[in-house]
């Protein structure tokens, strides 16, 4: 069962502060290796809390745990801070204006239980040598 | 013993607080405590202290680990690069000092670079805006002092800029702002409930995406006119009281963040927004200001601007200075593999671009400057640790309101460590020998 939803990006606290403590240590990844869904949306893709999915969009895919929204409800807006777990999926397009659509990129979130949320460091570095399935 | 340095100025977001106290030790080598900063400033001066830290330059091998090489190498390595490309992009320079980016700035002119900084990716699209119809603006004292209508649109001070409310613009008591947030009406445009938006007098949680419509709609509003039932998914009834809210202050102020800058519309959602602060002039003070991210951000447009004449986006590649946005951006350069090397300093991203223009960086020479490990330097060639600046050396930095404050040293950085303007003296020293001039 996958369900479609509107994604943004942004800065959180926790963001804040674990990039500061360090980007290659396992507290960014909890801070950031997630995305926030609404519990309409939660109960629509048919899963607990904290069971990690596979977010697809047309630019891309990439595997982060499901929580839910923080500062909700937001039902149809999914929410992913931002890093490079964010940055796997987002709208690079600038459309001439050299910013790319961080915010509100379609993408759809699925199941993918047994699949592992990687460190900020593996991610780019699988991603860019091609190894990431 | 210990010593207290008062008066800290904290290198994290554009709101550059200075009013943070850091204990050190006596010898001046260790940093103790940090009081009065936010989570995210007391990390960042915490962190410099970290066991683990990175004190020496390193240079990637064929199998993909890393080897230690010196300062002299590193120096070597990126003036070759940056000499030997016909056009590389150097990116960044908004973690760091102005006097750092006048002397980058000086090497891109002599290797004919494009120099981009982090307002490519945060409020890039604001200045374009700015420069189609300029922005009627003032100081953080000023809202201190005399706002008593705030609106926040599309930004989240709470967690990007968390003392930014009790600072300046929701709690303190100014001269014309005596009881604090009870003389003021807050008003938040989110499409989610944020905890910036539980704070205020009125939240419009709009649709994401339909900034333009919305502030449209407050400007038709103000005039009185006929709206449609629900615009941008707000009942009407909401907007007319949000705009006659607006009207009967004595002084407005808009923030503005990234749910604006970074939406569809972009440049032109800013266009509108600062249109309506125009309009709102007809009936009361006005203001708008860009909630702008690195604490030096705003330094490297006011540099680029003296030196150059635009704020960010400068290619400098023909000889004289070009700003072209969506051209000579550094997503739009990379992704169009337009640019051959890649300097990076002050910024990382590896961690904040979006994964195709970070694909590109990992394909080219490239060098990064910057006291963590991130994402950048897994991807770069060549990363050279520096000192923070803010922390383990001084330097102006701009805060969000264009006001420049001296940032202070508090703490020695590790022994031997250089920092980025030290760094960037030789680069340019050693560009100039490679060219002969």
């Amino acid at each position: 069962m996958a369900i479609r939803v509107n994604l943004i990006t942004g800065r959180t606290i926790q963001q804040g502060v674990s990039m500061e403590a360090g980007k290659e240590k396992p507290a960014y990844t909890t801070a950031c290796g997630i995305i926030e869904l609404d519990p309409a949306d939660f109960k629509k893709l048919g899963t607990y809390r904290n069971t990690n999915v596979r977010v697809t969009s047309s630019y891309g895919s990439v595997i982060v745990k499901a929580v839910d929204a923080t500062q909700g409800p937001h039902p149809g807006v999914a929410y992913i801070p931002m890093g490079p777990w964010a940055n796997m999926v987002v709208n690079p397009n600038t459309y001439s204006t050299g910013m790319p659509t961080f915010k509100g990129t379609p993408v759809e979130v699925e199941v993918a239980k047994n699949e592992p949320v990687l460190g900020s460091l593996e991610l780019v570095r699988k991603g860019c040598r091609g190894e990431l399935a | 013993m210990t010593r207290t340095v008062t008066d800290v100025i904290c290198p994290f977001c554009g709101t550059l607080c200075d009013d943070l106290e850091v204990v050190v030790s006596d010898d001046g080598k260790d940093l103790l405590e940090v009081y009065n900063a936010c989570a995210i400033g007391a990390e960042k001066f915490l962190h410099s202290q970290a066991k683990d830290r990175i004190t020496r330059p390193r240079m990637r091998q064929e199998d993909g680990s890393w080897k230690e090489i010196s300062y002299d190498e590193a120096i070597e390595y990126t003036a070759r690069m940056l000499t030997e490309a016909k056009k590389p992009l150097m990116y960044g320079w908004s973690s760091t000092n102005c006097e750092a980016q006048a002397v980058g700035s000086e090497i891109g002119e002599a290797v004919g670079a494009v120099m981009d900084n982090t307002a490519t990716v945060c409020h890039g699209t604001s200045l374009i805006a700015v420069q189609d119809i300029g922005i009627p603006s003032c100081t953080l004292g000023e809202i201190k002092n005399r706002a008593d209508r705030i609106l926040f649109w599309g930004c989240n001070p709470a967690h990007a800029h968390p003392r930014h409310m009790s600072r300046y613009s929701i709690f303190p008591r100014g001269f014309f702002t005596g009881k604090g947030h009870a003389g003021r009406k807050m008003i938040v445009v989110d499409p989610r409930p944020t905890d910036t938006a539980s704070l205020a007098d009125i939240h419009l949680q709009i649709e994401q995406g339909h900034d333009y419509e919305l502030l449209d709609a407050l400007r038709v509003a103000f005039k009185g006119e006929q709206l449609p039932d629900v615009v941008a998914g707000i009942p009407k009834e909401k907007i007319y009281e949000v705009a006659d809210m607006l009207k009967s202050g004595r002084f407005a102020i808009i923030f503005f963040g990234m749910g604006v800058t970074q939406s569809l519309g972009k440049n032109h959602n800013i266009d509108e927004a600062i249109a309506v602060t125009r309009d709102l002039n007809e009936y009361t003070k006005a203001a708008i200001m860009p909630m702008r991210g690195h604490y030096n951000v705003t330094g490297s447009g006011q540099v680029w601007g003296w030196l150059f004449g635009f704020p960010y986006a400068v290619d400098l590649s023909r000889g004289f200075a070009r700003y072209n946005p969506g051209e000579t951006t550094s997503n739009d350069l990379l992704r169009r593999d337009e640019v051959d090397a890649v300097f990076v300093l002050g910024s990382d991203p590896g961690a904040h671009f979006p994964f195709s223009s970070v694909k590109k960086i990992y394909n080219r020479p490239s060098v990064v400057i910057d006291p963590h490990e991130t994402p950048t330097t897994e991807v770069c060639k060549v990363h050279v640790p520096v000192a923070f600046v803010g922390v383990e050396v001084g330097g102006c930095a701009y805060r969000m309101d264009n006001v420049p404050i001296e940032t202070r040293k508090v703490v020695e950085p590790p022994e031997g460590m250089m920092t980025d303007e030290e760094f960037l003296k030789r680069v340019l020293g050693r560009v100039k020998e490679i060219q002969g001039v």
